[in-house]
C-alpha cells in the first residue's frame, strides 16, 4: 500500500510526542536555572590557578615561569612576575590575567604547565555589566583552592595530586641521596 | 440617555428571567442573546445599526484572532515536544502568555521599508491579505443558526474571495524588491492556483449530494433527521455522528482531497514553498518587520482556520457531535452541549493533525509540489467526482463495493503512474 511511509514517520513523530512526556530519556533538556547544576566532570571553559592549603598567595603552585603565556594561543594570558625588595624576580607572579572575552578553552595552557598550577574551570555563569574589566579576569580572581578543584574534577585533580606526591618522593630521595653522597665525600676526622 | 440605559438593564433582567429561567435550548443562548439584543438595538437608531453590525463581525475577529495566538502557542509547544524538548515555558503558566509577548515584541519593532520598494505595494501587501483571510469566516456555521452570513452561494464565495490571497502574496514579492521575495510570490501563485483546482474539485461533491452551496444547508445535512428526532438518546447521539459525509466513501477520499489541498492553500508544511525558510530566506515575507509581519502571520493562520472550518463544515458534520437532547426540553432541535463546542473541538482537532504533519514531514521540492497537484490530486479527485456521482443514483447495498473499489483501484494505478521510472533503472551518467 502506498502512503505507508508517511503514517510510519507520523507513528514516529507521535511517539516522539507522547514520550517526552513519560520518558525522561526522550526529554534531555534541564530548564537552566532551577534545573540546577548538571555540569559534567568532562566539561570545561577558562583556565584557573590552584593554590594548596587556606593562603591562595602562599600555596600558589604558579612559579611564573610563563610557559603558558608563550603557548596560548589565541594569547589571552598576561603574566608579570613579582619582585622582593630589592628587585630581585621572584617565583611567583604578581599579575596573572586572564581575558576571558578571547579564552577559547583549548586547555592547551594546561597541557603546557609543567607545575599542575593551571587547570580548566566548569563554572559557565560568567556574565558580567562591563564588557572590558569585567571579563577580565586577575590573580585573585583566578586563584581556586585544591578542594574546588577535587569538586569539580575529581579524577583530574587526584591525578594531579598524586604526580606533585611522586614529584615531591622524588625529590626528597634526590636530596637524600645528594646529603649521603655528600657526607660520603667529606674528608672524615 | 440615563432613562435609555435604565431601560436597557432592566430589559436584560426581564429577559434573563423569561429565557434562562428554563433553559429549554442550550445551543441557542448565544443566538437568543444576539436576537434579543438586535431588536434592543432596533430602537436606538443610527448607533443601534452600527452595533447590530458590529456584533456579527467584531465576535468573530475576536474569537478566531484569539484562536490564532492559541495556535501559535500549541504549535511551538507541539513541535518542542515531537522534537524532545519543552518548547516556550517561560511566560505564564506553561508559557501561556508567549504569543502576547511575541506580540508586544512585534509591535515594538521598527518597521522597515526597503528604499526601492515600491511603497504602496508593500504596504498595500499585508492589509489585503486580511480581506480574504476575515471574509472567508463569515461562511463558516459554527453552530445553528451562529453563522454571519447565510447565503446561499456561501461555497462559492468563499473560494472566489480565497483566491485574493495569491494576490496579495505576489503583491508583496513584487514590491519589496528583493529576489528572495520575488522566487516567493511567484512559488505561491503556481502553488496557489494549482492547488485550487483538486481543492474545488473535492469539495463540488458535497455540493452535488446536498444541492446546496449554502454551509448551513450542508451542516444541516450531515444528520440522521429521523434517528435525531427519535426519542432514544442513543439514537439522537449517532445520528448526529453517522450522518457526516466523511463516512462514505466519496466523503473520506473527498475529505483526504481537500485537506491536503488546504494545507497546500494554506501555506502549510509540507507544502509551504512560498516561505520556506531554509531556501529562500522567508520568501515575501523577507522584507516585512514588525506589524505587517504579525499581520501576514495573522492572515496565514485565520485564512489555515477558515479553510479547514471548511473542511468541517464540508465533510466532519460542521456542529454535529455526539449530541442528545436535553431531556428536559420540549424543543425538537434543543442540543445538551452547544454545537460551537463541537466545531472548534474538530478545528483544533484538524489544527492539531497540520501541525503533527509540519513535525513530520519535509518539504516537497517545488516540481514534486506541483506534479503532486496536477498528476495525484487532480485525477483523484475527478474520479472521486464520478464516483460520487454514481454513488447518488445507486442502491446502497451496491453503491458502497463499487465506489470502494473504484477508488482504491483508481488510488493504486494514479499511484503507479506516478512512479518515476527512473528509479529502478541502473542510470547512466555521462561526463561533459
Amino acid at each position: 500500500m502506498n502512503g505507508q511511509g508517511i503514517l510510519k514517520g507520523m507513528l514516529v513523530t507521535a511517539k516522539n510526542f507522547f514520550g517526552s512526556y513519560v520518558s525522561r530519556e526522550r526529554l534531555t533538556t534541564v530548564s537552566y536555572p532551577e534545573g540546577g547544576n548538571t555540569i559534567k566532570e568532562q566539561s570545561r571553559n577558562i583556565p584557573f590557578l590552584v593554590f594548596d592549603g587556606e593562603d591562595p598567595v602562599a600555596g600558589m603552585r604558579c612559579t611564573a615561569c610563563q610557559k603558558c603565556e608563550k603557548a596560548c594561543p589565541p594569547q589571552c594570558i598576561f603574566i608579570e612576575k613579582d619582585k622582593d625588595e630589592r628587585g630581585k624576580a621572584l617565583q611567583r607572579p604578581k599579575v596573572f590575567d586572564i581575558d576571558a572575552s578571547v579564552c577559547m578553552g583549548c586547555q592547551i595552557c594546561v597541557e603546557v604547565c609543567p607545575f599542575e598550577s593551571i587547570w580548566m574551570d566548569s563554572n559557565f555563569e560568567l556574565s558580567t555589566f562591563n564588557r572590558f574589566e569585567g571579563l577580565q579576569f586577575n590573580r585573585e580572581k583566578l586563584l581556586k583552592s585544591n578542594t574546588y578543584f577535587h569538586k569539580i574534577h575529581p579524577q583530574q585533580a587526584q591525578a594531579s595530586d598524586d604526580r606533585l606526591a611522586e614529584k615531591e618522593r622524588k625529590r626528597l630521595e634526590r636530596e637524600a641521596a645528594r646529603r649521603a653522597e655528600k657526607s660520603a665525600s667529606e674528608p672524615q676526622v | 440617555m440615563q432613562d435609555t440605559l435604565n431601560l436597557f438593564v432592566m430589559n436584560i433582567g426581564q429577559w434573563l428571567s423569561a429565557n434562562l429561567g428554563t433553559l429549554n435550548n442550550p445551543d441557542q443562548i448565544i443566538v437568543e442573546i444576539a436576537r434579543w439584543l438586535r431588536t434592543e438595538f432596533g430602537n436606538w437608531g443610527v448607533v443601534g445599526f452600527i452595533l447590530a453590525n458590529l456584533m456579527a463581525t467584531v465576535p468573530l475577529i475576536a474569537v478566531f484572532s484569539g484562536c490564532f495566538a492559541l495556535t501559535t502557542w500549541l504549535e511551538r509547544k507541539g513541535l518542542g515536544r515531537i522534537q524532545n524538548r519543552y518548547g516556550p515555558n517561560r511566560v505564564g503558566p506553561y508559557g501561556l502568555f508567549q504569543p502576547m509577548a511575541d506580540g508586544i515584541k512585534m509591535l515594538l519593532k521598527e518597521d522597515i521599508v526597503p528604499e526601492r520598494a515600491d511603497k504602496i505595494g508593500h504596504f498595500l501587501a499585508p492589509v489585503i491579505i486580511m480581506i480574504p483571510a476575515m471574509t472567508g469566516l463569515v461562511f463558516l456555521p459554527i453552530g445553528r443558526n451562529i453563522i454571519a452570513a447565510s447565503i446561499d452561494s456561501a461555497l462559492l464565495f468563499f473560494f472566489a474571495i480565497g483566491s485574493i490571497v495569491s494576490l496579495s502574496v505576489f503583491m508583496a514579492g513584487w514590491a519589496s524588491h528583493n529576489k528572495f521575495s520575488l522566487v516567493g510570490g511567484m512559488r505561491a501563485i503556481a502553488q496557489l492556483v494549482s492547488y485550487e483546482m483538486p481543492l474545488i474539485l473535492s469539495a463540488v461533491v458535497v455540493v452535488m449530494f446536498v444541492g446546496s452551496m449554502n454551509t448551513s444547508v450542508i451542516v444541516e445535512a450531515q444528520q440522521i433527521k429521523s434517528w435525531v428526532t427519535s426519542d432514544a438518546p442513543a439514537l439522537q447521539c449517532l445520528g448526529q455522528v453517522l450522518g457526516w459525509h466523511v463516512f462514505q466513501p466519496w466523503g473520506l477520499m473527498g475529505f483526504l482531497l481537500l485537506f491536503v489541498s488546504a494545507l497546500a492553500e494554506a501555506n502549510r508544511s509540507p507544502f509551504d514553498l512560498p516561505e520556506a525558510d531554509s531556501e529562500i530566506i522567508a520568501g515575501h515575507l523577507t522584507e516585512y518587520s514588525g506589524f505587517k509581519y504579525a499581520l501576514f502571520f495573522l492572515a496565514e493562520y485565520v485564512n489555515t482556520f477558515a479553510i479547514i472550518g471548511i473542511c468541517t463544515t464540508l465533510f466532519l458534520g460542521g456542529w454535529n457531535g455526539p449530541n442528545i437532547r436535553p431531556p428536559w426540553s420540549d424543543d425538537p432541535q434543543a442540543l445538551l452541549i452547544p454545537g460551537f463546542v463541537w466545531f472548534f473541538l474538530k478545528i483544533f482537532v484538524l489544527m492539531g493533525i497540520m501541525i503533527w504533519i509540519r513535525g513530520t514531514l519535509p518539504r516537497l521540492r517545488i516540481d514534486q509540489l506541483m506534479g503532486f497537484a496536477w498528476k495525484f490530486l487532480l485525477p483523484l479527485a475527478i474520479i472521486n467526482l464520478l464516483v460520487a456521482g454514481c454513488f447518488y443514483h445507486m442502491e446502497w447495498y451496491f453503491g458502497w463495493p463499487f465506489s470502494i473499489l473504484i477508488l482504491c483501484k483508481s488510488y493504486a494505478i494514479v499511484v503507479r503512474l506516478n512512479k518515476s521510472k527512473l528509479v529502478n533503472s541502473n542510470r547512466t551518467y555521462t561526463y561533459a
